[in-house]
């Protein structure tokens, strides 16, 4: 029986036992990058909190202590917590990241949270994500076959399965195009997300819309924007080689379709 | 001010549900979808293992197998004609999923793979049978994905952000919805022809949950507000594999691969509890055992308040290529190497077998003889049709989504087509905009978080895995008190601009009536069936509990109950054993 792990050891029970500093708890700091133009006009501003928290938390419930006890008019989006429906993307001391898969541990004692780039914020945290799934819906992100649909599934081998794993995996969080120092400076350029949909079809073998989606990402808007600075692969939260997907269709692009 | 929208049918929710609704009614119909979230953030998208259809791809199976296995898995308060035909429709469903794109994993000559999920049997019972079809272990992910992209083909017309907060009615009829927006703080009334919920879960109302922080029972709670009964809200599946303190599910795919559980004594306890198909046995069973094993003394971890989950022997390829982000969530949350350590675990507020009532075609029906209300439908986890009973079986939730919110949403766009548009009620919106205007009225007072952990804990506590009728009458005097708490909370957001402090006061209160449905129907049914285990009446009553319980809110704020029959069929209650 191996040991057992420290995850399972020190447990803070309850919120309240959190904020009374229960043994275990870590003192965490919070630089937060505050956007309200409500009620505080156009300009942005750092605020600063101190809170205890149990160093296997996730950054998401630091945040949640903070909204919950300190300051009401926090404003971000989650869902899940943990890592699957990409609503907690932001900037983690500098780097895209989802909030509720990073822990305390590995940010204490001081992390600081900003706005993901490249799309309008709209409070604190929220950013608008119109133009995000703009570029998403631009690459024709479905099935694409007239063949007429046979009375069982069709068929595809595992090799053919395997060829477009990868980007399956999308959760369009946005981490992997709000890190594109393209996108950042050109709203035009569908970003990577969109190009990892695109990939995801044109590589799937019952997929006929290949030529079609290539003809899109071969135009100004598209693949030939991207600098291959493999930031967005750096932000994918779900591990996606995201610059290779690229490269892939740049390259079917270049010598394959045209 | 308040902005007027006219639809024939209003979807709320865009899950697995809504989505698979709205591709049906928008065909037919002026369509509108509205959802507090993004459609692709929705919960659907975190079901991991499959999803079952008796293709036989893999060994021989039948719908009729599979019927049998939902009637028992769902200790008999299964409506059996609509367990046969879902498992029927099963496989049409997912031909045309797959046929929509979703990339299922392939067999060797290429067709969907299947593998095995607990509860799920060849010949009635008689050993494990691969009846789920899979991707990875994202297979709600890719269910998700694939629903939405098809709204995106059909250029669906979606509010996204929006929350739906009322439901309108006009002389029995519905008439539509009032949603609140959140960029604006605008309310907008929608009127429509039919409205279907299709809202999701309330496992928000239990510390340990592998549910969204969004799962908080909005459409059951607000049709309930209306005079709706909210059906079987005492059955609630307590799934057993959560990640130990946190409740992130680990898929019951895991142990369909070949994964064990291990007490604290290392032993393999399930062989013990179902001797045939150890653990592979339904959910309810595995919980109940891990409970026992906890309670006895053999419980693993410093605490001895976890079991170990034990995937050491497996391929790594099948830990690598079926198993992906289990064995992620491991790594991340856990720090434990699943391939060489032992992952803690325990189990976790998963799914509501019950919710708003409703027949095969979704739309919600009112009493024992099932009146059913003109325009008004539900489908997914917030509806029970019933085909969980009081324990819904691995995977049967995604196949749940995928035929009911096909069957409702078809059945809402041909409701509207022949229908006229009801007139609103006078001040429509007056009643959501009370409520709101009474949360924002203070600026100190109780604090919302704390009365929600408050309800974490105590059902944790008491109406969990095991209840007891003490616990249970302890459990409504605190949520007397909770409900006093609530009425004073305070939000200090003073914004009409993203004020999600506002929207969490109100899902609270969503919150706060589902649990006092489902403890005052788990108080009343003094027996043992399925998830709903009464310590001090330990067995199944078929003279006396064979029925469905029907919980109403009075206008006084008591809650009455009645009951209906369970629609029988060709399956004889039996003692159930695996």
């Amino acid at each position: 029986m191996p040991p057992a792990p420290e995850s399972a050891g020190d447990v803070l029970e309850t919120s309240d036992q959190r904020r009374a500093g229960a043994t275990g708890a870590v003192t965490l700091t919070l630089r937060i990058r505050r956007y309200n133009p409500e009620l505080r006009g156009e300009e942005s501003w750092w605020d600063e909190f101190t809170i205890q928290a149990d160093p296997n938390d996730r950054l998401l419930d630091a945040l949640h202590q903070v909204k919950w006890y300190h300051d009401g008019t926090l404003a971000l989006r989650r869902s899940c917590a943990h890592g699957i429906c990409g609503s907690d993307a932001m900037m983690v001391n500098g780097k895209n990241r989802l909030a509720c898969k990073v822990l305390v541990k590995d940010v204490a004692p001081k992390v600081t949270v900003e706005p993901i780039r490249g799309l309008p914020v709209l409070k604190d945290l929220y950013v608008d994500m119109e133009p995000f799934f703009n570029g998403y819906r631009s690459i024709l992100p479905y099935l694409i076959n007239d063949e007429g649909e046979p009375d069982a599934e069709r068929l595809q081998s595992p090799e053919e399965r395997h060829r477009f794993d990868d980007t399956t995996k999308c959760i369009l969080c946005a981490c992997c195009t709000t890190s594109c120092p393209v996108f950042w400076g050109d709203d035009e350029y569908v970003g990577p997300a969109a190009i990892v949909n695109a990939h995801r079809f044109i590589y799937d073998s019952r997929d006929h819309g290949a030529d079609e989606r290539l003809k899109i990402l071969s135009e100004k808007t598209g693949v030939f924007r991207c600098r291959t600075t493999f930031n967005c692969t750096e932000a994918c939260p779900r591990g996606i080689e995201v610059t290779k997907a690229i490269q892939e269709v740049k390259r079917s692009i270049l010598f394959e379709r045209f | 001010m308040t902005v007027t929208h006219t639809y024939d049918a209003v979807i709320v929710g865009a899950g697995g549900a809504g989505l698979r609704a709205a591709i049906e009614a928008s065909d037919r119909v002026r369509t509108a979808v509205i959802s507090k979230l993004y459609p692709t953030r929705s919960h659907t998208g975190t079901a991991q293992g499959g999803v079952c259809a008796a293709l036989g791809n893999v060994e021989e199976d039948s719908p009729e197998w599979h019927a049998f296995d939902t009637v028992k898995g769902g200790d008999y308060l299964v409506d059996q004609p609509a367990a046969q035909l879902m498992c029927e429709e099963a496989i049409d469903a997912i031909y045309e999923l797959e046929h929509w794109g979703l990339p299922f994993n392939r067999t060797p000559d290429g067709r969907i793979d299947q593998r095995r999920f607990g509860g799920h049997t060849r010949n009635h019972g008689e050993a494990p049978v691969k009846r789920a079809c899979y991707a990875a272990d994202r297979t709600g992910h890719m269910i998700l994905q694939t629903l939405y992209q098809q709204c995106v083909k059909r250029n669906v017309r979606f509010f996204n952000e929006f929350y739906v907060l009322d439901l309108l009615l006009s002389d029995g009829r519905v008439a539509g919805v009032v949603a609140y927006e959140l960029a604006t703080g605008e309310l907008h009334v929608f009127r429509a022809k039919s409205v279907l919920f299709a809202t999701g879960g309330f496992g928000r109302m239990f510390k340990v949950s592998s549910n969204a922080h969004t799962l908080t029972g909005d459409g059951p709670a607000v049709v309930w507000r209306r005079g709706i009964p909210l059906e079987d809200m005492e059955f609630f599946q307590f799934h057993p594999t959560g990640v130990y303190r946190m409740g992130i599910l680990l898929s019951e795919a895991v142990r369909g691969e070949g994964g064990i559980l291990l007490n604290g004594e290392g032993e393999r306890f399930m062989e013990r509890y179902a001797p045939t198909v150890k653990d592979l046995a339904p959910r309810d069973l595995v919980s109940r055992a891990i409970y026992q094993e906890i309670k006895e003394g053999r419980g693993a971890g410093p605490r001895k308040d976890a079991v170990w989950l034990d995937v050491r022997h497996l391929p790594r390829e099948v830990i690598e290529e079926k198993l992906p982000d289990v064995t992620e969530f491991a790594r991340v949350y856990l720090s434990v190497e699943p391939t060489t350590e032992l992952v803690p675990i325990q189990p976790t507020a998963h799914y509501a077998m019950g919710g708003i009532p409703t027949d095969v075609d979704g739309r919600v029906v009112v009493g024992p003889d099932e009146t059913p209300v003109p325009g008004l439908y539900a489908a997914g986890e917030c509806a029970c049709v019933s085909v969980h009973g009081a324990n819904r079986l691995g995977t049967n939730s995604l196949l749940d989504i995928v035929v009911f919110g096909r069957r409702g949403g078809r059945h809402m766009a041909e409701f509207a087509q022949g229908a006229d548009l009801p007139a609103l009620p006078e001040r429509p919106e007056g009643f959501t905009r009370e409520m709101l205007e009474g949360l924002m009225s203070r600026r100190e007072g109780a604090n919302a978080a704390d009365i929600r952990s408050d309800l974490q804990e105590h059902m944790f506590d008491l109406a969990f895995v095991v209840r007891t009728e003490t616990g249970l009458k302890k459990m409504q005097e605190i949520l007397a008190g909770l409900r006093e708490r609530y009425e004073r909370v305070a939000v200090q957001d003073p914004g009409r601009r993203y004020n999600t402090e506002l929207m969490e006061a109100v899902e609270l209160g969503f919150l706060l009536d589902c649990a006092d449905a489902l403890v005052a129907a788990a108080l009343a049914r003094d027996e043992s069936r399925g998830a709903h285990y009464r310590e001090d009446h330990p067995l199944r009553d078929d003279e006396h509990w064979l029925k469905h319980s029907l919980a109403y809110r009075e206008e006084d704020g008591s809650i009455r109950l009645e009951h209906k029959d369970v629609k029988l069929g060709p399956y004889v209650p039996m003692e159930r054993k695996y």
